[in-house]
């Protein structure tokens, strides 16, 4: 599965359109990993074990896409964006779309 | 007695706040500044590209960071909002935040052998009570060899 946020897959032409596929994953902030984030919270800086699950979370919603798209037939996606939305509190959500194509 | 206990303990976490909180700015600082340079011979660029007949290869690449502010910045920011206008030390912290997730991002591209990284994309999420996500993503490519 090639993935690309260009509008082409470059030197490969589209031979089919599948519209658009989307994949998304709502996770909760917490997870135990709150045990030292309040620590960070007093003297600042990078929290990894955050920056971690959210590029779980980011993964798994484009593994859904991909799924998705493999279903199609596809064998690319093109033009892909990612978003984030609160759900709730405690709760987001991470979201990736795209359109689906096949290419040479 | 009980008052003065408290705002002995505000003003410890005010100090630990503003000591470690800002020496780890600085020294987060630096190693952008450092990354950066090494990393410069990269283009990365953000804007639609017409013409893609120099490329040969695709790859999708990200890079996130969550940070968090700390005790001291968060104090200041919360009196300086009652009377308004820029916040600088939030200011630090959400460019602290963008370089660096916009670096881990070219240091996979340039894992996989990157030439340019083409139509980069910024995106920001706020965990509440937590701190903010900064996400950086685009498309790798090669070029063809000439």
């Amino acid at each position: 599965m090639i993935l690309t946020t260009i509008e082409v897959v470059p030197d490969k032409k589209i031979v089919a359109h599948f519209g658009i596929v989307t994949g998304s994953t709502v996770r909760s902030k917490h997870f135990g990993r709150d045990l030292f984030a309040g620590l960070k919270n007093i003297i600042g800086g990078e929290l990894k074990a955050y920056t971690e699950l959210m590029e779980e979370t980011r993964d798994e919603a484009t593994e859904r896409m991909i799924a998705q798209a493999t279903k199609l037939g596809a064998n690319a996606v093109i033009g892909i964006r990612f978003a984030s939305s609160d759900v709730a509190p405690g709760a987001a959500e991470v979201f990736a779309y795209g359109t689906a194509v096949k290419v040479e | 007695m009980e008052l003065i206990i408290q705002l002995g303990f505000v003003a410890f976490l005010l100090a630990i706040g503003y000591f470690f909180g800002s020496a780890r700015e600085q020294s987060h600082y630096k190693s952008i500044i450092q990354r950066q340079k090494s990393m410069s011979h990269l283009p990365t660029r953000a804007e639609k590209i017409k013409d893609t007949s120099p490329y040969s290869e695709a790859m999708l690449v990200s890079g996130s960071v969550v940070i968090a502010s700390d005790y001291f910045k968060n104090f200041v920011a919360g009196i300086k909002g009652f009377f308004g206008g820029r916040l600088t030390t939030y200011e630090t912290l959400m460019d602290r935040g963008r370089r660096e997730s916009i670096l881990r991002m070219k240091e996979q591209a340039l894992k996989w052998g990157a030439d340019e990284i083409l139509e980069v994309r910024l995106e920001m999420a706020t965990l509440d009570a937590i701190g903010i996500e900064m996400f950086a993503y685009g498309t790798a490519v090669k070029k063809h060899k000439v």
